[in-house]
């Protein structure tokens, strides 16, 4: 079984309501949001259509556009919202402790 | 000067295609201007008021001019009544078709579809392949062998630019994809770009075309005029001169294969009625570089990021003038390319990963000018 460790992505309020960040950890990149209700979620950093970084995307809702084809995504699920995205993003549980935002993420996997 | 230049194969399933991809240009990673993220944010908020209204605007124009062409009909009156209402329906059909297809236009998606299939419908484009096409045009804006939507080549083949003044080019290729696609087949250029998953949905699209048209044709039989091909139909070809002079503006003259859109894409002034023909997509290096951008927010775009960018063209006239010079220059020598500078606030250009070098030969081969 793969092991599972709590990474420290950034403080919380680093993360304006209803918007994404970039958070590079070794060689992985991650996408961390915050949304309008103020929840925080995170997911691959890439979208799946092509490598664009999403952290230059536009948060409306519990939705991600991306930056370059308009793609969606459903932040909370992953799931694919609109073309030419088709594939769900990787999501990670994700907690908030002391004002500090942690991602789940399993050791050695590639994003 | 004569080019030494061989003739390259611009079709995107040809060898360029391959070539591309070996000089890091698929797909590769495109140059923008610095804006602050906060801006941008504002700057990418979704409205649907501006379109709504801008819609309402269209229908009811086109309805008005819709029963003054009918009045006219049988009459000479009747034709520049009619050129009135093809106008009003192919070039918003054009910008609609676009703007809807990224999505931006309306706030809210439903409105966004219906918009780009009725749109897409109107200008014989297929709405699902044109889709992923425009996706390609955007990962690979003006790369030779990647991009499906380069109007023409270098040398230009005029021929093409002058059927397009009433879509005999582009409208007879459409027609033979839906007539594949009634059939459930795609042409060699769309197995490029739209995944298999797609598919159904592209034929089905077809499926409710050829119904429409069919049921168009009956209704000429019946009636025994072309009166309604007339409205619904031939406007997209009779009616499509405004598209093809807004649409030579956008890249054409200026450079191919390089990851910058301030090097091949124009920004052009226009007034406020062509703007609402165009959509506002004559801010055509601002649409590029920042596709998420709502089309009634690009002239705020456009000031936050001119400092970094060449001069736009002063009018829908200057940038035709460039072009057709360009054009005729490029017949003799398809090195040719406008050079632009930028202000001297701009960051320089960037040409592409490792083949500045290579541009710049070329150019130099070429005789350059400078707009
Ligand atoms: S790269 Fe994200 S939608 Fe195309």
């Amino acid at each position: 079984m793969t092991a599972k460790s709590w990474i420290e992505a950034c403080a919380a309020e680093e993360i304006d309501v209803e918007d994404v960040i970039r958070f590079d950890f070794e060689d992985r990149t991650f996408a961390i949001y915050r949304t309008e209700d103020n929840m925080y979620y995170a997911t691959d950093g890439f979208c799946t259509h092509e490598r664009v970084h999403l952290a230059t995307g536009l948060v409306m809702g519990n939705i991600i556009e991306c930056p370059k084809h308009n793609g969606r995504f459903n932040i909370p699920t992953g799931a694919a919202k609109r073309r030419p995205a088709c594939e769900a993003l990787q999501t990670y549980p994700v907690k908030v402790e002391e004002g500090k935002v942690f991602i789940q993420i399993e050791e050695g996997s590639q994003t | 000067m004569a080019s030494s230049r061989l003739k390259r194969d611009y079709s995107i399933t040809g060898p360029e295609n391959k070539r591309a991809q070996e000089r890091g240009l698929a797909a590769a990673e495109w140059y923008t201007s610095p804006i602050p993220r906060q801006r941008m944010k504002e700057l990418m908020k979704r409205r649907n008021g501006p379109a709504i209204r801008d819609t309402m605007i269209w229908f009811g124009s086109l309805i008005i001019l819709g029963i003054i062409a009918y009045q006219t009909w049988g009459t000479w009156w009747a034709l520049p009544a009619f050129l009135a209402y093809g106008i009003l329906y192919a070039t918003p059909g054009d910008s609609r078709w676009h703007e809807c297809g990224h999505g931006t236009a309306f706030k809210t998606p439903w409105m966004n579809e219906v918009v780009y299939q009725i749109a897409s419908f109107m200008v014989l484009r297929s709405a699902t392949p044109w889709r992923w096409s425009h996706a390609r045009h955007h990962t690979d804006t003006i790369i030779v062998g990647r991009d499906p939507e380069i109007i023409t080549e270098r040398p230009p083949v005029w021929k093409i630019i002058l059927m397009q003044i009433f879509h005999l080019y582009g409208g007879p290729v459409e027609i033979k994809r839906i007539i594949l696609h009634v059939l459930g087949r795609l042409d060699q250029q769309e197995q490029e770009y739209i995944p298999a998953s797609e598919r159904q949905k592209t034929f089905w699209e077809a499926r409710i075309y050829a119904l429409i048209l069919l049921g168009v044709l009956a209704a000429c039989m019946y009636s025994q005029s072309i009166l309604p091909a007339m409205y619904i139909f031939l406007p997209s070809f009779y009616g499509g001169i405004v598209v093809i002079l807004f649409g030579i503006t956008q890249h054409l003259g200026l450079h191919e294969d390089v990851l910058d859109h301030r090097l091949n894409t124009r920004t052009v002034y226009m007034n406020p009625i062509f703007r609402f023909l165009y959509w506002n997509m004559n801010y055509h290096t601002e649409h590029h570089m920042f596709p998420m951008v709502p089309y009634h927010a690009l002239p705020q775009l456009h000031q936050e990021m001119k400092h970094d960018c060449p001069a736009a063209s002063p009018s829908l006239a200057a940038a035709l003038k460039e072009v057709i010079t360009a054009l005729i220059k490029q017949k003799e020598n398809p090195a040719y390319v406008v050079e632009r500078p930028l202000p001297d606030t701009a960051r320089p250009y960037f040409f592409g990963i490792n083949q500045e070098a290579e541009v710049h030969a070329a150019a130099s081969t070429s005789d350059t000018a400078v707009s």
